[in-house]
C-alpha cells in the first residue's frame, strides 16, 4: 500500500503533478471569475491566445531545453498546424456536425502535418554539428508563411483545385468556392476552440513532455544533449532520437496553431501571427522560463502576454513596467545569487524529505 | 581467436602521422595496458578503435568482426566501451541516469510506451534500476545514485564514467588514464575496483596510464607507444627494464 505511492517521492515526479495542479486551478479560477461576470472582455479573448502560446512554448522548451537545439522557427510549426488543420474543416464543415469530433479530426491533422514538417527539416540538418537548425528554422518559418501568402485553394463541383501567385489558374466552375485565398488566407472556420479545450490541450501536451523527458528516449535525448560523443559511445543512436524530439516539438507547436485557427473566423498568415518575431516571443517565454522548465514556459507565456494588456490603463508606461518585468524575470530564473538561493531553498526541503525517509 | 586484433592501423593529422603502422594482439579476459609520453598517439588509437576517427590505413578485428570505418554507436553494439581522458559524463543528468543510459540499448521498451506509461515501461524501469544500483555499488556510487553527476568529485566522476561503460555490456573496455587526478589512495582502490571488473564480468580491458605504480600492480602485458609508433610489446616486468623504454618513456 505504501509502496504504492513511493514514485511521489522523486521530486521530478511532484514537480510534474505540481504543474498539473497550477494549470488546473488557474482553469478553475478563471472560469469561476467569468461566472461571476467579473473578468472583462478584454482578459476574455485573451484566454485562448495565452492557451495557444503556452502550447507553443511547451513545444519549444523541449527542444531548447532537453533536445538542445535553438529553434527559430517555431511560428512556422504553429503556422502548418493552422493551415492545415483550417483547411480541413474548411473542406468539411458541412459534413461533421459533431462539434468535439470536428476538432479532434482537426487537432490530429494539424499535429501531424507540424511533426511531418519537423520531420522533413530535421533530416538533413539534424545530423550537422552546430548551429544549423537555428538558421534552417529561421528561413522555414518565413518561407512558409510567404508560401501561404500566395497560395489559393478552391473548391468546386468538379473538386479541389490548387494555384500558386495567380487565383485566375485555379479555373474553378461558377459554384467555386475559395478555400485559402492567398493574402486573404481562410475564412469561414468554425469557431470550434474555447478555454477549456485549449487548457486540455495544455494538459494533453504537458502529459507527452513530461512523461517523455522521464522515460528511456528522453533519457537519451537529454544523454544527447549534455554530450553527444559520449551518447555515441554508449551505442546511442544520435540522429533518430534528436529526430524524434524535435518532431515531437514541431507537432505540439501545430496543436497550438490548430487552437489559433479555430478561434478565428479569418486566418491570414501575417509577420505578426506567424513571423520570426513570434518565433523570437516564444522563445523569450521558454529562456525566462528557466529554459527546462515547461511550467517556468507557461507561466512566462501566461505574464507576458497579459502583462500589456493589463497594463492598458498606464499608456505611457506601459513598456516601461513590461521591461521593468523582464528583467526582473530574467534576474529570478538566472543570475547565480537567485539560483543559489532556490538550490538553498530546494536543498532544505529535501533534507527535510530525507530525515522523514529515515525515520 | 583474440578479442581485439589491430593490423597495421594508422592515421594522419595534416603532415602529423599521429598512429603509424600499428599491431596488436588482446586475449580474451586480459588486462593490457597502453604507456608512452604525452602526444604519443594513445587518445588517438583509442578514436580510431571507437570510430571517433576512420583510419586511413589498417584492420580492426573484434573477436574476429572486423569492425573497421564502422560509427562509433555500432562500435559500441559490437561490444566496445570506453573512458575519456577529459571526462565526458551526462553532466545535467543524475548518477544513476548516466547509467541508465549505459543500460539504454539492453532493456528496451518504445516512446509511446514511455510516454502513455503502459504496464512494461513500470516493470522495465524497475529492472533498469535494479541493474544500474547494482553497477554504481561496484564503484561504491550508490550513495550518490541521485547526486547531479557533474556534482560529483572528480575521481568518482572517473568511476561514473566506467560503470556507465560497462553498463552498455561491452566484449573491450578501454580506459583512458582512469587514474589522473586521483590521490593515491584513490589509485589504489581503482586498482582494486579494475582487478574486480576483470574477475567478476569475465572482462578484457585496455588502459592508457601514466601512474606507473598502477600499471605495474595490474596490467599483464604492455605496449609503449612513441611518437605513433609501437617501441615494445610484451610481458609487463619485461617492458618495463627494457632499456629503450627508460629512455623514451621513463626516463623523461
Ligand atoms: N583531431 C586532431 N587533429 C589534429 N591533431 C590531433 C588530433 N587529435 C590528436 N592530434 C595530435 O595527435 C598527437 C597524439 O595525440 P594523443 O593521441 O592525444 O596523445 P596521447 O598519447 O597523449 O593521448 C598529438 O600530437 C595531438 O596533437
Ligand atoms: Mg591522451
Amino acid at each position: 500500500m505504501k509502496d504504492k505511492f513511493n514514485f511521489l517521492k522523486n521530486s521530478s515526479v511532484k514537480s510534474m503533478f505540481v504543474t498539473y495542479a497550477i494549470v488546473i486551478v488557474a482553469y478553475l479560477v478563471m472560469e469561476a471569475l467569468m461566472f461571476t461576470g467579473s473578468v472583462n472582455y478584454l482578459l476574455m479573448d485573451l484566454l485562448v491566445p495565452l492557451c495557444v502560446y503556452s502550447i507553443v512554448a511547451i513545444g519549444l522548451c523541449l527542444c531548447v531545453g532537453y533536445l538542445g537545439e535553438l529553434s527559430l522557427g517555431h511560428a512556422g510549426f504553429m503556422c502548418i498546424g493552422a493551415f492545415t488543420s483550417a483547411t480541413f474543416s474548411s473542406l468539411t464543415k458541412e459534413f461533421i456536425s459533431n462539434e468535439i469530433v470536428a476538432f479532434l479530426l482537426a487537432f490530429v491533422i494539424g499535429t501531424i502535418f507540424a511533426g511531418l514538417f519537423g520531420f522533413l527539416i530535421g533530416i538533413p540538418v539534424l545530423r550537422l554539428r552546430g548551429d544549423y537548425l537555428a538558421i534552417v528554422t529561421l528561413a522555414f518559418g518565413e518561407i512558409i508563411k510567404n508560401i501561404i501568402n500566395v497560395l489559393f485553394i478552391g473548391k468546386d463541383s468538379k473538386g479541389i483545385h490548387v494555384a500558386i501567385v495567380d487565383p485566375d489558374a485555379l479555373k474553378m466552375e461558377a459554384d467555386g468556392k475559395y478555400i485559402i485565398n492567398g493574402a486573404k488566407g481562410i475564412s469561414g472556420t468554425p469557431h470550434l476552440s474555447n478555454f477549456t479545450i485549449g487548457v486540455i490541450l495544455i494538459l494533453i501536451s504537458l502529459f507527452i513532455v513530461y512523461n517523455l523527458v522521464h522515460s528511456r528516449s528522453g533519457r537519451a535525448v537529454m544523454a544527447i544533449r549534455d554530450n553527444r560523443i559520449a551518447a555515441e559511445s554508449v551505442g546511442l543512436n544520435v540522429t533518430g532520437y534528436k529526430l524524434m524530439a524535435f518532431s515531437i516539438s514541431a507537432a505540439i507547436a501545430g496543436a497550438g496553431g490548430v487552437l489559433y485557427a479555430h478561434n478565428l473566423s479569418t486566418l491570414t498568415a501575417t509577420p505578426a501571427n506567424f513571423g520570426y518575431n513570434m518565433s523570437i516571443m516564444i522563445l523569450v517565454f521558454v529562456v525566462l522560463g528557466g529554459m527546462r522548465s515547461f511550467r517556468g514556459s507557461i507561466i512566462a507565456a501566461v505574464l507576458l502576454t497579459m502583462l500589456p494588456e493589463m497594463l492598458r490603463g498606464l499608456s505611457d508606461y506601459r513598456m516601461l513596467i513590461y521591461s521593468v518585468v523582464l528583467i526582473a524575470m530574467m534576474l529570478f530564473n538566472w543570475s547565480p545569487k537567485f539560483k543559489e538561493l532556490r538550490s538553498k531553498y530546494a536543498g532544505v526541503f529535501k533534507r527535510n524529505k530525507k530525515s522523514k525517509e529515515a525515520v | 581467436m583474440s578479442m581485439l586484433e589491430v593490423r597495421n592501423l594508422g592515421i594522419s593529422f595534416g603532415g602529423l602521422r599521429a598512429v603509424d603502422n600499428f599491431n596488436i594482439k588482446i586475449e580474451k579476459g586480459q588486462l593490457y595496458g597502453l604507456i608512452g609520453p604525452n602526444g604519443a598517439g594513445k587518445t588517438t588509437l583509442f578514436n580510431l578503435l571507437t570510430g571517433v576517427y576512420k583510419p586511413d590505413k589498417g584492420v580492426i578485428l573484434l573477436d574476429g568482426e572486423d569492425i573497421t570505418g564502422k560509427k562509433t554507436t555500432d562500435i559500441n553494439k559490437a561490444g566496445i566501451a570506453r573512458t575519456f581522458q577529459n571526462i565526458r559524463l551526462f553532466k545535467d543528468l543524475s548518477v544513476l541516469d548516466n547509467v541508465k543510459v549505459g543500460l539504454h540499448n539492453s532493456f528496451r521498451y518504445s516512446v509511446l510506451t514511455g510516454i502513455l506509461r503502459l504496464p512494461k515501461f513500470r516493470k522495465v524501469e524497475k529492472e533498469m534500476n535494479q541493474k544500474a544500483m547494482e553497477l554504481l555499488k561496484v564503484f561504491g556510487l550508490e550513495n550518490e545514485a541521485h547526486f547531479v553527476a557533474s556534482n560529483l568529485p572528480y575521481g568518482k566522476q572517473r568511476k561514473l564514467e566506467i560503470a556507465r561503460a560497462l553498463a552498455t555490456n561491452p566484449k573491450l573496455l578501454l580506459l583512458d588514464e582512469p587514474a589522473a587526478g586521483m590521490n593515491p589512495n584513490e589509485t589504489k582502490e581503482l586498482m582494486d575496483t579494475i582487478r574486480f571488473v576483470q574477475k567478476e564480468f569475465d572482462m578484457t580491458i585496455l588502459l592508457i596510464e601514466h601512474d606507473m605504480k598502477l600499471v605495474s600492480g595490474i596490467c599483464e602485458e604492455l605496449t609503449v607507444l612513441n611518437f605513433g609508433q609501437v617501441l615494445t610489446q610484451g610481458e609487463t616486468s619485461k617492458v618495463l627494464n627494457d632499456p629503450q623504454v627508460i629512455t623514451a618513456y621513463l626516463g623523461e
